[in-house]
């Protein structure tokens, strides 16, 4: 039997695998087919019965979403089958499909927010009827409480079941479902509680009508009336493919864009309803601390005063860099400091061991990224998770890794603490101890084709940290994770849970020569330190940095800005042109959608302007040269939207250089306590807050239970 | 009429013991061992060339059925699931087969799975039929007792019987959602392709039966292909139970030889229509589903599946409902609809909200509170939800409709202008008034 199978589509002959659906053929064939059930990445449930077309010779249409093309039979003359797309045969039948949907469907689209992006709407100026013929009471739902991120006008559910599959099969809590049967069946979710998943906003993408949408979004906007800027997002390591709908100086929503490698078409709850907080708490003008209050200044005092500061002993200034710096201000900030002398800088401020090892020596980049890459998963056979939780760390990739495990039967072993992941593993230990024997996962991933071994932030702490990266790695060497040559494969890897920590690395925002680490300089209190400058770093306990004089450079009144003596207001990701590195060391580039808050500027021509006031002018008056440089000293910036992958392989088959620590039976924690609030935006945001809330709730009545 | 020596339910009315000794000796356990030693292929062979065609309603090919199972078991189970799921109005031939004959079912349960390399099968039980259930447990408690079915049995073929208690859904009597409700979930019908011969009961391969074409399967090979096709017409041969409820003098159960005229079999057996042939108004010949007959087809059409199509009608359960001139007809189909619209899994859009529509319609109809123009409305409704479904409830539910329509619109018509006589023009200008 062969692979592709011919068929003629309005005539026109295409040959296709026979795997495809009779939809995709269509496509395939340039036909247009209206759906409402079917989504390319959920099971197919044939339920809406919207893409019916004619197939010559058989006796009822066909739901051409649910025919598998390799099915199909051919003519009786042995020609391949024909399928009508068009014509009054197939016309009828999605008319009174159409009709049926209509009929109980409320008149209400002026008050809707689906309206000018609903498909019901859309396809019912294709199939529906001038008037209505049917002129009874339409049928009212009772509406449904899922939640502060979606909200439901149930009346308006045309039952396509999209969110139930994508509850259960992608997010894979299976807490939404239809009950009642007939007429009166409802989508509900388990008994008027929001999904207990952190994607569960992409239901409101999903639903085809307006029965679920974003709640924190209603009546906000016409679809029309938004501009819509495609950017990338820095709630996590992942950097997912964002779209910014943005209307005046607002960002009115945040959408998913299709990116395959890195977020498929989903988004995380955080990263979508993550933008009322990029206007609440915004630092709009420079502040300057007098008598112990803050009070406002024009940027040329500011600058002095730092300035000032910056041209002290070099010895005793230090410099931070949080989870959203980028890569331009990391950039500007380290060659103005470097310039002055400064050798304490450090992006590592829980104290990761990656990029240096604990005494200082330099560790190659694919020691640090996740070289599997994102969408590695899927090739994978086994997956080692040390130290990780995906699902608060990137919660689109831990649908990934489900996706895995329910359709390649991916093996899962977990060391660390364990969660509930949404899909079963085989849990180890909970500390680093467990790498010397993994027990029956062991045999698992000896046996593995393409085994996986996952490092995450939390187990690199300190010394110890490095000596479960390093046995992580021998782990890898010896279970063949890494294959170099034509088979290549390099299944080893650390997941990065801040936007910033790989640009941080790449970028050498590290304790040069004689400077010292953020660990050892918050061991001591920052005794030894008069000056630091903090790049948007609001996630460290304050009282580390000690006595010192505290520049604050950032978006948002957090943490940081209320410890700060100078604050310089900055740019959010929302508002600038920036480079993040994702956590496989992939560059992106964000773009502006809105200005700059108030006063507000980008991290790097704060830095520019400062070095000419400290008279160590950088060399570069723009971004793009301030780039260009940048691609020159680190080659991993020259190309944009790009994975090394596999590339690592070479590197990384040689052991890490050894250091003094060992592996110890401390428990391994991941560094996201609360998935809402893990950023000062998402500490502005109102509705993270409330799913913060609610979170904690859920969980306080189930343990009371 | 047919003779006693050719019934295959010779206690279908109870008379005699139901248990397994009586059983026995009205034939059911004869020769079981030896029929299983001709061989599958033997059994399949039999089963088609007696032209049994299946007792659920599609009316389709038993033996042939049973060759769509894999020929060799590979890594998953075959599985037999026997559909007892009784639901359709009208029908009432697995009840007392279950209840007096249970033995016959469960020896072709054995034989049917031998046939299908089955070593396990379901009978999946209508939600109210408990009396059913108790009964045939205990039967099937004999059969293990005896060593006639279980492991290590008499007969040679490891096999265990599972009686299943449904929850009293009729769309659960749908093949694919049977296998739903038994996999314990919500009992809604799957896409097909794949047929459950592929990836049935837990994604194994599998076949789902009616009961009636499992129980007469034994006494077909004890007798004979020849001698079940010796009944019937071509392509429709063979005995079969028929259901006749209704206004006729004598309802009952009776097993007739297919293709026996209709109006034969109301008068032979049920003592006639209420008031005479005369009084008769409409026969539904095939459970609620299939369209409903007016008297002038009724006079001589045959029982079988071919004759009814031809009047584009159905042979379906063979569940006859017959309704006099006392019958208000279009409430009755009302009725039907309602039973339909009640039922509906609401899975797919015309069957949700195609069913609750033509009810309604329906309703005001039947009390003449419609305008003329929704008559060909509600036709073309019907036509919207028919074949646009994924399972058959939406036929099912558009048929009677269209019959209704075909044979009695002067009726409807008739009603409509008669409940305008002496109100206004306009329809909703009394409304408007108030």
């Amino acid at each position: 039997m062969s692979d592709t199978f011919k068929l003629v589509v309005d005539g026109t002959e295409v040959e296709v695998p026979r795997n495809y659906t009779l939809l995709q053929a269509c496509e395939e064939a340039g036909a247009e087919i209206p759906r409402f059930c079917f989504h390319e990445r959920l099971s197919v449930a044939g339920n809406c019965r919207m893409c019916l077309v004619q197939w010559v010779g058989a006796p009822k249409p066909i739901a051409s979403c649910a025919q598998t093309v390799g099915d199909m039979r051919m003519n009786p003359d042995g020609s391949p089958p024909n399928i009508n797309t068009k014509g009054d045969y197939v016309e009828k039948a999605r008319n009174g499909v159409m009709e049926f949907l209509l009929i109980n469907h409320p008149l209400d689209c002026p008050i809707c927010d689906q309206g000018g992006e609903c498909d019901l709407q859309d396809q019912a100026v294709a199939y529906g009827r001038a008037g209505s013929r049917y002129e009874l009471n339409k049928r009212a739902v009772e509406d449904k409480n899922m939640g502060p991120l979606v909200k439901t006008i149930m009346t308006r559910c045309i039952q396509c079941t999209r969110c139930v599959r994508f509850a259960a099969e992608v997010a894979g809590v299976e807490e939404i479902g239809m009950i009642s049967r007939g007429e009166d069946a409802e989508i509900t979710t388990y008994l008027e509680k929001s999904l207990t998943s952190e994607l569960s906003g992409n239901v409101i993408d999903l639903c085809p009508v307006g029965a679920l949408t974003s709640k924190p979004y209603a009546f906000n906007a016409r679809p029309w009336e938004l501009r819509k800027t495609e950017s990338i997002d820095v709630m996590d390591g992942l950097g997912s493919a964002i779209r910014i709908d943005a209307k005046g100086a607002a960002v009115m929503r945040i959408m998913p864009r299709v990116n395959e490698e890195v977020n498929e078409e989903w988004l995380s709850d955080k990263s979508r309803f993550v933008w009322d907080g990029l206007s609440r708490q915004r630092l709009d003008k420079p502040y300057i601390r007098e008598n112990g209050k803050l009070r406002a200044a024009s940027w040329n005092e500011a600058l002095g005063v730092v300035a000032e500061k910056l041209k002290g002993d070099a010895s005793k200034i230090a410099a931070f860099a949080g989870d959203l710096a980028c890569v331009e201000g990391m950039k500007a900030s380290k060659d103005l400091l470097s310039s002055l002398g400064v050798t304490n800088l450090d992006s590592r401020l829980s104290g990761q061991s990656l990029g240096l090892t604990p005494s200082g020596e330099a560790l190659p980049r694919e020691s640090y990224i996740l070289n599997p890459t994102l969408m590695g998963v899927e090739d994978a056979d086994a997956l080692l998770l040390i130290g990780a939780n995906p699902r608060t760390e990137a919660a689109v990739w831990n649908a990934r890794i489900r996706k895995a495990w329910l359709w390649n039967d991916l093996q899962i072993g977990v060391v660390g603490e364990p969660h509930d992941l949404t899909y079963d593993y085989m849990h180890i230990s909970s500390d680093a101890t467990g790498l010397k024997d993994l027990g029956a996962f062991g045999d698992v991933l000896k046996n593995a084709k393409r085994p996986m071994i996952v490092v995450g932030e939390g187990a690199t702490v300190g010394e110890a940290g490095y000596a479960t990266l390093k046995a992580a790695h021998e782990l890898a060497l010896e279970c063949g994770a890494i294959v170099a040559g034509e088979e290549a494969w390099t299944g080893f890897g650390v997941l990065h849970n801040s936007a910033s920590g790989v640009g941080a690395l790449d970028v050498g925002f590290l304790p040069a020569e004689g400077g010292k680490s953020a660990a050892a300089l918050f061991e001591t209190k920052c005794s030894d330190i008069e000056t630091v400058v903090l790049l948007g770093v609001d996630e460290i306990p304050m009282s580390q940095l000690g006595d010192s004089f505290v520049i604050y450079v950032g978006s948002h009144g957090d943490a940081g800005a209320s410890r700060a003596d100078v604050i310089l207001p900055a740019a959010a990701y929302t508002e600038k042109a920036a480079t993040y590195v994702n956590t496989e060391g992939r560059v992106q580039m964000t773009t502006p959608a809105v200005q700059p808050k108030g006063d507000a500027k980008e991290e790097w021509a704060i830095f520019r302007a400062l070095s000419a006031m400290v008279g160590k002018t950088l060399p570069y008056d723009s971004a793009e040269a301030l780039r260009s440089a940048l691609s020159e000293a680190v080659p991993s910036f020259a190309g944009l939207n790009f994975a090394p992958g596999v590339a690592g392989a070479e590197a990384l088959s040689a052991a890490l250089p050894a250091a003094g620590g060992a592996l110890t039976d401390d428990p391994i924690y991941s560094p996201v306590g609360d998935f809402y609030l893990t950023n000062p935006i998402a500490r502005a945001s109102s509705t993270m807050a409330e799913c913060s809330l609610q979170k904690q709730t859920l969980e306080v009545s189930a343990a009371a239970e | 009429m047919l003779e006693d020596k050719d019934r295959i339910f010779t206690n279908l009315y109870g008379r005699e013991d139901w248990s397994l000794e009586a059983a026995k000796k009205r034939g059911a356990w004869h020769l079981t061992r030896e029929m299983l030693q001709c061989g599958q292929d033997w059994i399949c062979d039999q089963i088609k060339a007696s032209g049994l065609r299946g007792r659920g309603g599609a009316g389709f090919p038993t033996g042939l059925k049973w060759t769509f199972m894999p020929k060799e078991v590979k890594d998953r189970p075959h599985y037999l699931v026997v559909n007892a799921d009784e639901s359709e109005p009208g029908t009432c031939k697995d009840r007392d087969i279950m209840r007096h004959d249970p033995h016959l079912l469960i020896e072709g349960c054995l034989v049917a799975s031998y046939a299908m390399r089955a070593h396990k099968c379901y009978i999946y039980l209508r939600g109210e039929y408990i009396y059913e259930r108790e009964r045939m447990e205990a039967a099937v408690k004999e059969a293990y007792e005896a060593k006639l079915i279980g492991k290590d049995n008499v007969h040679g073929w490891d096999f265990d019987v599972y009686i299943h208690h449904g929850a009293g859904a009729y769309i659960c009597g749908e093949e694919t959602a049977l296998l739903e409700s038994l996999e314990g979930k919500k009992g809604q019908p799957r896409l097909k392709p794949p047929f459950p011969a592929n990836a049935g009961l837990y994604g194994c391969p599998t076949t789902v039966n009616n009961v009636e074409s499992i129980a007469v399967a034994p006494t077909i090979l004890r007798r004979g292909a020849e001698w079940f096709s010796s009944f019937g017409r071509d392509n429709n041969k063979g005995t079969k139970v028929f259901c006749i409820s209704g206004h006729v003098n004598k309802p009952c159960n009776v097993e007739e030889a297919m293709s026996i005229p209709m109006k034969q079999l109301i008068e032979e057996h049920c003592g006639g229509v209420r008031g005479g042939w005369e009084n008769l108004k409409a026969v539904i010949p095939g459970g609620s589903s299939v369209p409903l007959l007016p008297r002038e087809i009724c006079d001589d059409v045959l029982m079988d599946f071919d004759a009814l199509r031809e009047v584009k009608s159905g042979l379906g359960t063979a569940g006859m409902i017959v309704m006099d001139n006392s019958t208000d007809v279009v409430k009755g189909i009302a009725r039907i609809s309602y039973f339909y619209r009640h039922e509906s899994c609401g899975q797919c859009t015309p069957c949700r909200e195609g069913t609750g529509w033509m009810w309604r319609v329906l309703e005001r109809m039947a009390d003449g509170k419609a305008e003329h123009s929704e008559i060909d409305m509600l036709l073309d409704v019907a036509g919207q939800v028919e074949g646009h479904t994924i399972c058959a409830l939406g036929d099912a539910a558009a048929w009677p409709v269209q019959g209704l329509i075909r044979h009695f619109r002067h009726e409807i018509e008739e009603r409509i202008s008669n409940y305008r006589i002496g109100k206004p023009l306009v329809q909703g200008a009394s409304v408007a008034a108030e």
